[in-house]
């Protein structure tokens, strides 16, 4: 341990690969921390509350992303990319592709004025598309690095040479048109892969009417409707006609433990329904919620008494039985379609909002990724591990954590991040 | 210091505090409290933004106390210390008052109620604020050597770890071998790798590494110090051994409930998983018809848990006995089927290929034997079954072991409702416990699987290293301090500190009461025992206490 260790590289900046950065960081091992987006957090990020304490998401993982911009061990790379590495175990050589954000990161104080005059509107991706956002922006309010972020696709000077109003309004001289993409080739002993997940995209369950239907919704998106920092300040409405929600159905296992779509459960789904619906009821104690399941997988610490006290007291009820159908009625009201196994009749329940559990898949961009590395993906794309070897792929050097490896909840993500910042620190401390 | 300067932060936290509270309200209230020049209301505090402005105003306005109004301090007091630091104000000049967690949260439909209690609560901390005096942390050299309690592939898996990274480890293992559970286990889901086999080559591994010393048939007897200096006695086989180490890792896994007295357990004809492991691996399993009936003792009033395993050995069991006698009859009786992630749902999905018969029961109408034959009511079928059987397998829970409480207080560690060892936060501090330098690990912590814990022993592992690899850790100076002029030496704190952190020494002036700092919690015993009130908690001395009080009376009418 004489020598310096060689920097460990962590791809990913949601939940477990800050956690996997800030233990190596405390070990004293130089991270490099990449991140696709122009802001860490991640999927954590986005959700409301969080199973089964109910502490508010934002609110816990905060201080560590701030612990993670300060830390003095740790190099963040927002808005950038893995492009290619080559090497082994103990010695690759990484070349990162960092784009250019047409912002000065340590001259903008993310005051917002570009934004209040940008003309462009488009549709925010942080928060699933319920609103409108401008084509400079924060990634999300509580973003780190705190910064605004131009987005190339949209920005009418980038793409049609026209406008630069952003910088007439900016205070600080903080907007860069001249920055360049530009490329970085880093040196490191050991990788770490925590690319998370995508929500699956439930369109082609047609006989649902996601996207048909206004008040269905996906898990995702309703944790960012019923978020204080959402796009409703946390008014829980129907999309339709922003009337209150009364009466809502819970559909679990949507594109999960399905042969059509992945055969896999995604873990996490009856725990975060069951979360979702104690939430609508704290915000509104007349909303009666329906959670359609097909097995209760309530395993995790603490977990069974949360599903208890969700029917004991929060006015949630749990039915057995896969949703065959949606329907809508004049009102645009879902019509729950569905087999009570239970009772063995087919019954139907109108509500006032339907909520898809939609299945945990791996992010876009895996399979080029892994290639990249040099590992194998499973017959899903999530990375592929040994079930008794679980923090290693199948290329020595390189580890992996959190939901790319498999949906895994919270707690398990934290826990394998520190895994696999034992695991990479035992390579490069050898 | 000369003139007080006093600045107050009021953080909206988005709407969680800003959407109950009225919060530049408070911000102006603020201003007009004593000692305080400063003060404004910020969206997020803690965001990478609130945190520069606070550093930047301790300079601008030569701050010399800071009062951030906000969330909890469980989870953001450390920051906002740390902020402090980097401007150059002592961390201990930091007052936290808590108008979130028990305000807004509290009292979300009373928003003028609730703003008035905030304004008395920033009162309050305004007054303590005054009143702070900076205190200096002190570094403490850690000793280099894990001490991992616990054998299993939990625990050899952190040891083999560290011992890896050059770290002395010593593991300590109560039975006469190491393995634990695995040892009786006979093949593994989802590879069927022979379970003792994959231990028994990991003990050896162990055995010969140099930086490892294994003691079995030894158990913890006593545990004193504190993070990086623990003064560990083992008892092995009657002799006590002593050893000094610098983190601690509880890898004691957890037993399986025996079911005495349910469904005519009589361990022959029924059985539970685990002895039908054992059968299975003796080869002396002899029957055509097997009943598994899952959720054994789990998932009811006395243990409202799942204990995550058992559907999949359950599954693995039948997919065995099919194997081996493809004629043979397999029932699995069960409420839920768990088989979470990527690679179990096929696995279900080939049991049931294989011709297992999977039959859905609810509690209410639990699975009956009766005349040698069991009756369950099939929930999905909606009927009555009969069903034969030559042999009843019972899955029931891991359950903790009954010296895990034992263990738990020598460690000074908490234990849940069920005996499981509860770690320091449920989302993001799954191996830590609330004491620094204590991990844990696997079925200790909650049943896990194979893999899971081999993933919760490396992140053990990697959180114990911190301190091994940093070489010193810095402790909180919230510690008791005596006053010698005072001290009469009488001994009640000596007798009180459930730490052992403060004792009688002869001194020059008598006898008198010493505080070990490093040891010492800062619970505050010894201070509120003390018949001569010789003893001040700092950070929490009366007067500052007193000065929180005093403006909260003041305004009761």
């Amino acid at each position: 341990m004489e020598e310096k260790p060689k920097p460990v590289l962590v791809i990913g900046g949601g939940i477990a690969g800050i956690q996997a950065a800030l233990d190596l960081g405390d070990m004293g091992i130089e991270v490099h921390l990449v991140e696709r987006k122009p802001a860490i957090g991640g999927r954590m990020a986005q959700l409301d509350k969080t199973f089964p304490t109910n502490d508010c998401s934002i609110c816990i993982l905060s201080p560590k992303l701030a612990d993670c911009f300060r830390h003095p061990n740790i190099t963040l790379h927002t808005l950038s990319e893995v492009k290619n590495s080559t090497g082994q175990k103990g010695d690759f050589l990484v070349k990162l592709r960092k784009y250019a954000r047409f912002v000065k990161e340590d001259e903008c104080i993310n005051c917002g004025e570009c934004a209040a005059k940008c003309p462009v509107k488009v549709s925010d991706e942080f928060d699933m598309g319920l609103r409108k956002r401008e084509a400079i922006y924060p990634y999300y309010l509580q973003g780190v690095p705190a910064v605004m972020t131009i987005d190339r696709e949209n920005c009418l000077y980038l793409t049609r040479d026209v406008c630069r109003i952003c910088e007439n309004f900016c205070s600080r001289n903080a907007i860069d048109f001249e920055q360049k993409d530009t490329d970085v080739t880093l040196h490191v002993g050991a990788i770490i892969v925590a690319t998370g997940f995508d929500p699956f995209d439930p369109s082609g369950i047609s006989q649902y009417g996601y996207k048909r239907y206004r008040n269905v919704i996906t898990s995702l998106e309703y944790e960012r409707l019923i978020c204080a920092s959402g796009p409703t300040g946390g008014h829980l409405t129907r999309p339709s006609d922003k009337n209150p929600v009364e009466n809502i159905a819970f559909i679990q296992c949507v594109g999960s433990r399905d042969l059509k779509n992945n055969r896999y459960c995604s873990s996490v789904c009856c725990m975060h329904a069951t979360k979702e619906a104690m939430l609508a009821y704290e915000h509104n104690t007349k909303v009666k919620s329906h959670i359609f399941y097909m097995d209760l997988r309530a395993a995790g610490k603490g977990f069974q008494k949360y599903v208890a006290r969700g029917q004991r007291e929060y006015n949630i009820s749990y039915i057995r039985g896969r949703i065959a159908k949606i329907t809508e009625d004049r009102n645009e009201s879902p019509i729950v379609w569905y087999e009570n196994t239970q009772s063995s009749k087919t019954e139907k329940m109108t509500v006032d909002l339907a909520v898809l559990a939609t299945s945990l898949v791996p992010r876009k961009g895996v399979e080029e990724l892994a290639k990249v590395l040099g590992v194998d993906l499973d017959e899903y794309n999530f990375f592929k591990t040994d079930a008794l070897n679980p923090l290693d792929t199948t290329k020595p050097g390189i580890f992996v954590c959190g939901c790319c490896r498999e949906p895994t909840d919270i707690p398990e993500s934290v826990a394998q991040a520190s895994g696999a910042a034992e695991r990479a620190a035992e390579t490069v401390m050898r | 210091m000369n003139e007080m300067r006093v600045g107050v932060f009021v953080c909206h936290c988005g709407t969680n505090i800003g959407g109950f509270l009225d919060v530049p309200e408070l911000a102006r209230y603020a201003l007009s409290l004593p000692n305080v020049v400063f003060s404004q209301d910020n969206q997020y505090a803690c965001s990478d933004a609130g945190l520069t402005e606070i550093k930047n105003t301790i300079a601008e306005k030569k701050l010399n106390r800071v009062v951030v109004a906000s969330c909890t301090p469980r989870t953001h007091e450390p920051l906002f210390r740390s902020t402090c630091k980097e401007a150059g104000l002592n961390p201990y000049l930091f007052q936290f008052v808590n108008i979130r967690d028990q305000c807004s949260w509290v009292h979300m439909q009373e928003r003028e109620r609730a703003t008035e209690k905030a304004k008395a609560l920033i009162r309050m901390g305004v007054a303590r604020a005054a009143l702070l005096e900076p205190l200096e942390e002190t570094e403490i050299e850690v000793n280099p050597c894990a001490l991992v309690v616990g054998g299993g592939i939990t625990g050899m898996t952190c040891a083999l770890s560290l011992a890896n990274r050059g770290f002395e480890v010593k593991l300590v293992e109560k039975e006469n071998q190491l393995g634990g559970t695995l040892n009786h286990l006979y093949k593994l889901y989802p590879t069927n790798k022979e379970a003792s086999r994959l231990v028994q080559e990991m003990a050896k591994e162990v055995k010969k590494n140099p930086k490892i010393e294994v003691l079995i048939s030894s158990e913890i007897e006593e545990v004193q110090g504190f993070v990086g200096n623990y003064d560990i006695t083992v008892k092995q086989e009657e002799k006590a051994r002593l050893f000094k180490a610098g983190v601690i890792i509880v890898a004691t896994g957890a037993e399986t409930l025996k079911p005495v007295g349910m469904y005519d357990y009589n361990g022959k004809t029924v059985v539970t998983q685990m002895e039908l492991e054992q059968m299975l691996k003796e080869g002396r399993l002899n029957a055509d018809t097997v009943v598994m009936i899952q959720c054994v003792g789990s998932r009811n009033e006395k243990r409202a848990y799942c204990s995550k395993v058992c559907c999949l050995t359950a599954i693995k069991n039948a997919m065995l006995i099919k194997e081996a006698n493809p004629d043979a009859q397999v029932f699995v009786l069960y409420r839920d089927i768990v088989t979470q992630g990527t690679k179990y749902e096929d696995y279900y999905g080939k049991a049931r290929e294989t011709g297992i018969t999977f039959i859905e029961y609810s509690l209410e109408r639990h699975p009956v034997l009766e005349n040698g034959r069991i009756r369950v009511y099939d929930e999905l079928l909606g009927e009555e079954l009969n069903l034969p059987y030559d042999l009843v397998v019972l899955s029931t829970p891991m359950v903790a072991h009954p010296d895990s409480a034992d263990l738990a207080q020598k460690l000074k560690v908490p234990v849940d409702e069920y005996g499981f060892f509860l770690e320091a936060h449920v989302k993001l501090r799954p191996v830590d416990f609330a004491t620094d330098g204590i991990f844990v690990c696997g079925c200790a912590h909650w049943p896990a699987n194979v893999g899971e814990s081999v993933s919760q022993a490396y992140g053990a592992a990697s959180r114990a290293s911190i301190p091994l690899s940093v070489g010193h850790v810095k402790t909180e100076p919230l510690i008791a301090v005596v006053d010698e002029e005072e001290c009469s030496g009488c001994g009640l704190c000596e007798l009180t500190c459930p730490f052992k952190a403060i004792r009688i020494e002869e001194t020059e002036k008598g006898r008198k009461a010493k505080v070990i700092a490093a040891s010492c919690k800062g619970c505050g015993a010894c201070g509120a025992g003390c018949p001569e009130k010789a003893i001040t908690m700092q950070h929490f001395t009366d007067e500052q206490l007193l000065a929180q009080v005093i403006p909260l009376a003041e305004a009761i009418p």
